[in-house]
């Protein structure tokens, strides 16, 4: 059972109710929940284990992976992966730790009140985001995805890319020439 | 002798690079009887272990090492390390190249005659003309086994080749096929038939498209007279006192430095790296660089004017279906200046991968205008725009002042600006290509900016009179006998035509005039 918490931002957190906080998802109603050292999609069964960086933070840079590129039709879990990387390495560079962390406060601290995640509607989000688009913060997030989101060849046949083709000889008789409604 | 030559063997040609210019260089010598010795920074992978997946064959293939950029053109902004997409590996960016092979028209030569004079443009004659190569790209096109020439047919036309027909038919476009392609439309010279992978990008799997990887080095090596040796990265080449080139000095696999000597020296690393190379084996004898006398070395860089058109559909496409750029329009590649710039342009088809996709639709771009597009990619049509872009002395080559690689060799600085005809081919273009995607029911177009520059060019240029270039017409250096250029940086202005095949035309030209003046014992 996960119990449902006001949505706060990090910067504001007490550490006892970090533990187990709700992430509430900017209207749409998916929830991604904090438990432990992990951030959590209980609907969709899947989990992610943090080390470096908080599991509050990686919630909100899921948040901000998707508003950056949000594709709709894109379960968070990949998100999620996407933005992995920036725990790993956080591990091994204290200046990338400091750098996420840092990044992540100020753009709760720009939010207002119930800090990034709070805010409900991606317009509101992204215009917080519009205001940080120069950072070297949001470079190295929006840079990471660029390779780390699309290139994960579970998200190709979402739209339509079909990956490697020899193996499969190729689109000769798989319809390189297919088209019919021209 | 046969291979391995010894290093103190200076009665061997060394050659630069292995990639178009270089590789077929090397086969033509080599047939001649003629040893040789390639020497290729990057390592030797067959075509069986060309991988299908863009970032993963980026990373076995592209040249990496770092570069740095300067200018007003976008890629310094997005891609501020990467000016060029090219290759580090034997057979250099033929095993990436998408096999589009076509002749430059005859104006293409004269530009100066026929465009005059244009402010803040450098622009020349070439010292041969059309005919004088039209021989050389008769043979070179049955080298490459190019269709639609030599009675070889046509690929067959894939999904995003009848979405540039249908709307070249709209438009009233006259030329326009499934292009000439050095891609075999069925077997041809022991490679096979293409099998519309869509990955030739990526190095062709099958073997079905021209590289010198496997089509030129195999059958010099075959000789006795060819020696590649790969993961040897030039860094200098030496002169004696005469000023004649004696050798060059490279770092190998270990990174140890030795040097190969040489009757006779051949530099075809593309127009980044050749210039790089003959900038750092400056000497008290030639304090600017080698050949360097015109104070042309590095300059006049050229990456052809290119954009990407793409366009979305309410019905689906799957252009990366099948052979990437067999579609071609050709009608704008003429000189009309009209249109309100000089020189023109062809239209070729042209998908990227997902990956690539999203790396280059819009390089920094983000939020639901970007997304949305990508979200349609099974739905996109897309197609390239290359076309004769302005040679201009402030696009150059230079040794960077501080940072160094691993072998302690400045690294290049590559400055590129946009001149103001370059811009208006650029939009004429991106307008031609939106209306003809338009014309067949495309919902949304997008004016995709240049990559990272795929044709390099200009930067050794050719030129009649020693005082304006630093080849003559045969790639030769003005200034040192036995040191010739042979590749994409030779070419004196770009042409509108995707360079290679002139690339390959020139080498075996000039393969003929060194043999010829090696008999002599000119050089
Ligand atoms: C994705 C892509 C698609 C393309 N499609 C087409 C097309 O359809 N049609 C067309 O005409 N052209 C195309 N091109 C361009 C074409 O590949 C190049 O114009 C051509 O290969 C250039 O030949 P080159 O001999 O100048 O250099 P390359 O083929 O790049 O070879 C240069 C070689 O020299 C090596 N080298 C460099 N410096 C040193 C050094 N110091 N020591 C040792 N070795 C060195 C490099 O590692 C490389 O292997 C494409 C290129 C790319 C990247
Ligand atoms: S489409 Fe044809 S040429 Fe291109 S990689 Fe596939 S088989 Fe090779």
């Amino acid at each position: 059972m996960v119990t449902i918490y006001e949505s706060k931002p990090v910067h504001e957190t007490k550490p006892a109710l970090s533990r187990r906080e709700l992430l509430k998802r900017g209207g749409v109603g998916a929830l991604l929940v904090i438990s432990g050292s992990a951030v959590i999609s209980p609907e969709h069964a899947w989990g992610l284990e943090t080390s470096a960086l908080k599991p509050e933070t990686m919630a909100t840079l899921i948040q901000m992976a998707r508003d950056i590129y949000p594709h709709d039709q894109v379960p968070d879990k990949y998100y999620a992966i996407a933005v992995k990387a920036h725990d790993e390495q956080a591990g091994k560079d204290p200046a990338h730790k400091d750098l996420i962390e840092k990044g992540i406060a100020d753009l709760d601290l720009k939010s207002g009140k119930g800090g990034y995640t709070g805010l409900g509607w991606e317009e509101q989000r992204v215009a917080v985001l519009r205001d940080i688009q120069d950072t070297p913060f949001f470079q190295a997030v929006r840079g990471g995805l660029v390779v780390g989101l699309y290139n994960q060849k579970e998200v190709w046949p979402i739209f339509g890319y079909e990956g490697e083709s020899y193996s499969k000889g190729g689109y000769m008789a798989r319809g390189f020439d297919d088209i019919e409604w021209l | 002798m046969a291979p391995p030559f010894d290093l103190n063997n200076d009665g061997v040609v060394v050659i630069i690079g292995s990639g178009a210019g270089g590789g077929t260089l090397g086969n033509e010598l080599a047939q001649k009887g003629i040893d040789v010795v390639m020497l290729e920074a990057g390592a030797r992978h067959e075509y069986e272990d060309f991988i299908n997946d863009e970032w993963d064959s980026f990373a076995q293939l592209a040249w990496t090492d770092k570069r740095t950029t300067s200018g007003d053109w976008r890629v310094a902004k997005d891609f501020p390390n990467l000016p060029a997409w090219i290759v580090k590996a034997v057979g250099g960016s033929t095993t990436h190249w998408a096999g589009a092979s076509l002749r430059f028209q005859e104006h293409e030569f004269k530009t100066l005659s026929t465009y005059g004079k244009l402010d803040g443009a450098n622009l020349l004659d070439w010292p041969i003309t059309l005919a004088e190569l039209e021989p050389y790209y008769a043979k070179a096109e049955d080298k490459l086994g190019v269709t639609l020439t030599n009675n070889i047919p046509g690929l067959p036309g894939n999904n995003n080749f009848k979405v540039m027909k249908a709307g070249a038919d709209k438009l009233g476009y006259k030329e326009c096929h499934t292009g000439r392609m050095a891609i075999n439309s069925e077997p041809r010279d022991d490679r096979n038939a293409c099998q519309q992978t869509g990955f030739c990008f990526q190095g062709c799997k099958w073997g079905a498209k021209w590289s010198t990887l496997y089509s030129e080095i195999p059958k010099g090596e075959a000789t006795g007279h060819l020696e590649v040796r790969p993961n040897a990265m030039a860094i200098k080449i030496n002169h004696d006192a005469s000023g004649k080139v004696t050798g060059v000095v490279y770092a190998d696999k270990d990174g140890r430095l030795r040097e190969q000597k040489a009757r006779i020296v051949a530099v075809a690393g593309n127009s980044i790296e050749s210039p790089r190379l003959l900038l750092n084996s400056a000497s008290s004898q030639f304090p600017d660089g080698l050949a360097n006398s015109s104070g042309q070395v590095g300059k006049n860089y050229m990456r052809h004017t290119t954009g990407s058109v793409y366009g979305i559909f309410d019905k689906p496409v799957h252009m990366y279906r099948g052979t990437t750029m067999a579609g071609i329009i050709r009608d704008e590649a003429r000189n009309d200046p009209s249109r309100g710039f000089v020189g023109g342009y062809e239209l070729e088809t042209l998908s990227l991968g997902l990956p690539f996709m999203a790396a280059f639709l819009n390089p920094g771009g983000w939020g639901r205008s970007f997304t949305t597009g990508l979200d349609h990619y099974d739905h996109m049509a897309g197609m390239w725009i290359v076309g004769e872009d302005m040679p201009r002395q402030e696009n150059r080559i230079t040794l960077h002042a501080d940072i160094k690689d691993a072998h302690g060799m400045p690294v290049a600085d590559v400055h590129f600006d946009d001149h103001a005809n370059d811009t208006a081919m650029r939009n004429h273009a991106y307008k031609q290509g939106s209306a003809l995607y338009e014309a067949v029911g495309a919902t949304r177009t997008f004016p995709t900016p240049p990559y990272p520059s795929t044709h390099n060019l200009g930067t050794n240029r050719m030129s009649e009179k020693a005082a304006d270039g630093v080849v003559n017409k045969h790639g030769q250096a003005h200034d040192i006998k036995n040191l010739f250029v042979s590749d994409g940086s030779q070419f004196t202005t770009g042409g509108a035509e995707n360079p290679t095949l002139t690339i390959v035309s020139l080498a075996i030209r000039q393969a003929e005039y060194i043999a010829g003046q090696m008999s002599a014992k000119s050089i």
